[in-house]
């Protein structure tokens, strides 16, 4: 049971760092159809700039901060230098542009900051919290907690507000969108704002659990997209679910079955899944129009 | 896709094309005519990064450092540094660039061993001597020709590890690895020498090289009956967050990680979880605490100096590892007198005596690495510190 | 017959021209390398440009030729070509078995399923070290042809270029045969085509089959130009890299391929020029090429030329 629990608790840590990354996915791709590649990168600004800002003797929060807007800047930036400009191309040369943007942003990482990998301390100290025999980091409630909250923002802001309105109209159909009036530049301008901001606060809030540099980027962006798949693209409970059993799947895996396979085992489930469900679990389905 | 080009993007593929011509013109190769060239193929970025940036630092500063000095039987020297990120392929391209480009006598480098393999066929085949920055002992068994290499093998840690181990009655051993080249080419050395090292393997467990979070794999070993020690066999940021895990998981066993850690920013990201943590290495980071007769020690303390003074970095033993294969190399030119690729090898062949920052190293052509089990000092992390074990 | 023809034999110019420019092995080396890439991409592009179909996977079928290439002569003791056919064959049969159920996604899905296709194969290529050598890779053994050692850059770069002229052949045959031209439809709207009476799930099998054998060809063909393969080679990286050469050069091109893939493995080499700025300017470049030319280099640029004349 102890084994169990440990396993659990393991696999919501990192379930909860795909989520956090998966739902910022979400929230381009329903304003704008772009799977953001770069996604991973604000993860790393969050994470880089914090660590940084600190050592330039910046208090933490302060720092965390400063980390926050400096992600913002970068999305904003992707959003008006490289996606605006294509915007009539289709969704893959969107992709490769995205692409384009991480090599971009990790590059001027790799040069600005540093190679090597940082550290955060935990917010609430490193020592260990006993729960039925599992020893877990007080920092993975964090993420939790951190997860649960933008995704609450997320839900509330799509479902509640004018401007979430508006960006999933844009999402459901551009041109409707504009023909009743919605400034969808504007509504994709502040998808990639927001989307860079919740990257960074990820980024901020994982780096005392996974370390960071500038590299981490591609990796997260990969299993975040995989995440938001197996989840239903485009919806964030698929996002918080799906990153979730992700990494618990990981976990198990690890745990029970074969450390070698563990990631093999997770595409397994995914590929049944997606056999079984071609639009993810909480996917809408959709259907093409001729 | 249709493609509507209007008039003004016209303009600008023109001026955008304009633009790449003048890059491409630019980036031919402005060559020196009296220097003698030698090639790097390093992973700069990329995964193994934190090797390849030191690797590059120390070339570049003892290249400047040589040249300052007049150079090598007069002539200066001149670095040529690639950065195949870690990847076979790009090495293999720069291997060969490096040879039939940049007409260089010799290349130090590959990060590694992965790079280092697919670059061997490269320098053999051309007759250039070739100094691997590389772990793994299937660089240098069999012996390749034109193929030298100045880490310690993996092979010769896990003796290291293992006779420390039964030394302090520990016999049961329980192995985490990465699934990376260095992790999986070590944890299969160990599995090979644990039995004649009189220690057997009873927990196996391994990660990815991006993984976050080693719990499970911790908490298996953990509940494994009779397991007595632990052994990490993996580089990079893993084995830091393997310590963490442990520190979290509150398991008390004795940690041994390998060479592959021999850097600060272990230290530094494993936090106090690193404390009491054993591993093998080169006595270049315990330089200072060497006895004064120790003929390393103004070697060793040299090096470190320079390093640290020049970079503002913490000192660790894979930049020293291209410290040794540079000046190896330097002396070979000298004693051959001469800048031909094949003299320059045999005179590395010869190599007798050389002390560098991993230990003495004594070539044959039977053994193209040179360092005996000796060289590897045990360490013991105390205090936030590297300390010599024994 | 003209716009047949017009492609292979522009390629095959090009591949004939080239060489007057190179002055080293070196150079031949990067030539082999644009062709064996071409290939790979000519493949993927039957997949993505004629069918519509994405795939984040396709270094996995370069993977298992590369490998086949190495593993088989090394230890079964096959011929270096006979495994190479070996390679396609099994690439096929694993298009073919896997290809149904995963073509059956769309868009978004289908390209992650094709993702963990990917994977798998890297996993196993890596996890598996008594036959695979492991992360490290192994040694890919030189093949011999009637007592004549086919060894060194030149060799294949005429080798490489060969099969990539005979790939553009096929290719473009596969477009106008009645298969391509359902394909072709399937890529404009699969309900319409179903309606009209293709065979929806059969075409995109047949696309994807064709895909994974061009795969195949050019990673056994980049073993040899090597002599040692990697795991890498079947990575997630390598398939983004097949995909963003597809979408430069321009989806659909067949000269598209070769051009994407001719930015991607020279342009990486002149950038070597900024040291530590390389990733960052070609991070810049593939944005710039992609804002500027949003169709890709190849029909971008013809359509441009195209206006010219008509001025």
């Amino acid at each position: 049971m102890a084994e169990f629990l440990q396993f659990t608790s393991s696999g919501l840590t990192v379930g909860a760092v795909y989520a956090l990354v998966a739902l910022g996915f979400t929230l381009i791709f329903n304003a704008s159809g772009v799977v953001n590649f770069a996604q991973g990168e604000f993860v790393m600004l969050g994470g880089m700039g914090t660590v940084f800002a600190a050592a330039a003797g910046v208090p933490l929060p302060l720092a965390a901060l400063l980390a926050v807007a400096l992600a913002v800047v970068a999305g904003l930036l992707l959003d008006g230098l490289a996606i605006r400009p294509a915007r009539q191309a289709g969704p893959i040369v969107l992709i490769i542009i995205t692409i384009g943007a991480a090599l971009v942003i990790r590059g001027l990482a790799q040069v600005f900051f540093d190679k090597e990998f940082h550290k955060l301390p935990g917010f609430s100290g490193d020592a260990s919290i006993h729960i039925g025999g599992a020893a877990v980091l007080p920092q993975t409630f964090w993420v939790l907690a951190g997860t649960l909250a933008i995704f609450s923002g997320m839900w509330w802001f799509m479902t509640r507000t004018m401007t979430g309105k508006a960006l999933r109209a844009t999402a459901a159909n551009r041109l409707a969108a504009e023909l009743v009036g919605i400034d969808t530049r504007l509504v994709t301008t502040l998808a990639f704002a927001v989307s860079a901001g919740i990257g960074a606060v990820a980024g901020i809030l994982i780096t005392p659990i996974t370390l960071t540099n500038y590299d981490i980027g591609t990796m997260l962006a990969l299993k975040a997209f995989v995440a938001s798949v197996l989840g239903g693209m485009g919806n964030p409970i698929g996002a918080v679910v799906g990153g979730l059993l992700l990494g618990l799947l990981e976990a198990f895996a690890a745990g029970y079955l074969s450390s070698s396979y563990k990631d093999a085992a997770a595409i397994v489930v995914l590929l049944l899944v997606l056999f079984a469900m071609p639009s993810g679990l909480f996917g809408s389905k959709s259907v093409e129009r001729v | 896709m249709k493609s509507e080009c209007s008039g003004s993007n016209r303009g600008r593929v023109l001026a955008w094309v304009g633009a790449v011509g003048a890059v491409f013109l630019a980036a031919q190769p402005a060559s020196a005519a009296d220097t003698v060239k030698i090639g790097a193929s390093l992973s700069i970025t990329g995964p193994a990064s934190f090797l390849g940036e030191p690797e590059e630092k120390t070339l570049k500063i003892y290249v400047d450092k040589i040249n300052a000095q007049g150079g090598v039987n007069g002539r200066k020297l001149e670095l040529v540094v690639y950065d195949d990120a870690g990847d076979a392929n790009k090495a293999r391209t720069f291997a060969t660039r490096l040879v039939e480009e940049d007409k260089v006598v010799a290349i130090v480098g590959g990060s590694t061993t992965g790079a280092t393999m697919a670059m061997v066929p490269v320098a053999e085949d051309a007759k250039v001597p070739f100094i691997s920055l590389a772990g793994a002992i299937v660089i240098v068994d069999p012996v390749k020709k034109f193929v030298f290499k100045t880490p310690h093998t993996d092979r010769m840690a896990c003796e290291k590890i293992f006779a420390d181990m039964k030394k302090r009655g520990l016999t049961k051993v329980g192995i985490i690895s990465g699934t990376g080249g260095f992790g999986k080419s070590m944890h299969d050395e160990c599995v090979k020498v644990a039995s004649t090292s009189g220690v057997e393997i009873v927990a196996d467990e391994t990660y990815g090289p991006k993984d976050s979070d080693m719990t499970p794999q911790l908490t298996n070993i953990k509940n494994k009956a009779g397991v007595q020690a632990l052994l990490n066999a993996d580089f990079g940021q893993g084995p830091a967050i393997v310590m963490r895990n442990i520190k979290q998981l509150g398991i008390t066993l004795p940690v041994y990680q390998s060479h592959g850690v021999a850097s600060k920013s272990f230290i530094d990201l494993a936090g106090p979880a690193a404390e009491g943590v054993r591993l093998p290495a080169a006595a270049l980071l315990v330089a200072d605490k060497l006895p004064a007769n120790d003929p390393q020690k103004p070697i060793a303390v040299g090096y470190a100096q320079t390093y640290e003074k020049e970079t503002g970095k913490p000192v660790s033993t894979f930049g020293g590892h291209a410290y040794d294969g540079l000046m190896m190399l330097v002396e070979a030119m000298k004693r051959a007198g001469s800048a031909d690729p094949v003299k320059i090898r045999d005179e590395i062949e010869k190599t007798k005596g050389f002390i560098g920052t991993a230990g003495m190293f004594n070539m044959t052509s039977t053994d193209h690495m040179g360092l005996d089990l000796g060289a590897f000092k045990m360490l013991q992390i105390k205090n936030g510190d590297w300390t010599l074990a024994d | 017959m003209l716009a047949r023809l017009g492609p292979p034999a522009a390629i095959a110019a090009v591949i004939l021209l080239a060489p007057l420019l190179f002055q080293s092995g070196y150079h031949f080396r990067i030539g082999a390398l644009v062709w064996i890439n071409a290939l790979a991409v000519i493949g993927l592009n039957v997949l993505m440009g004629l069918a519509g179909q994405v795939s984040l996977g396709h270094a996995g079928f370069f993977g298992i030729g590369a490998y086949a290439a190495a593993v088989l002569p090394a230890r079964y003791g096959l011929h270096p070509l006979a495994a190479t056919a070996a390679g396609a064959v099994l690439c096929a049969a694993v298009a073919f078995t896997v290809g149904r159920p995963i073509l059956r996604l769309k868009g978004h899905y289908l390209a992650v399923a094709t993702l963990g296709l990917g994977m798998l194969v890297a996993m196993v290529l890596t996890n598996e070290v008594w036959l695979t050598g492991g992360p490290d890779g192994m040694p890919a053994p030189r093949p011999d042809l009637g007592g004549w050692r086919i060894s060194g850059p030149e060799t294949w770069y005429w080798i490489s270029g060969t099969v990539l002229v005979l790939g553009v052949l096929l290719a473009q045959n596969l477009r106008i045969s009645p298969a391509g031209l359902a394909l072709g439809a399937l890529h404009d709207s699969e309900v319409a085509a179903g309606t009209l009476g293709v065979d929806v799930a059969r075409s995109k099998l047949v696309a994807f089959v064709v895909s994974a054998v061009y795969g195949s060809v050019a990673g056994s063909m980049l073993a040899f130009l090597n002599g040692h393969v990697t795991p890498d080679r079947a990575g997630f990286l390598q398939s983004i890299e097949f995909v963003t050469m597809a979408v430069l050069g321009g989806l659909g091109s067949m000269i598209g391929s070769v051009a994407g893939a001719a930015v991607l493995v020279v342009i990486p080499q002149v950038l070597t020029f900024f040291h530590e700025y390389e990733h960052l300017m070609l991070g810049v470049l593939v944005i710039l090429i992609m804002v500027l030319l949003p169709s890709g280099v190849v029909p971008a640029l013809s359509s441009l030329l195209a206006r010219r004349r008509k001025e």
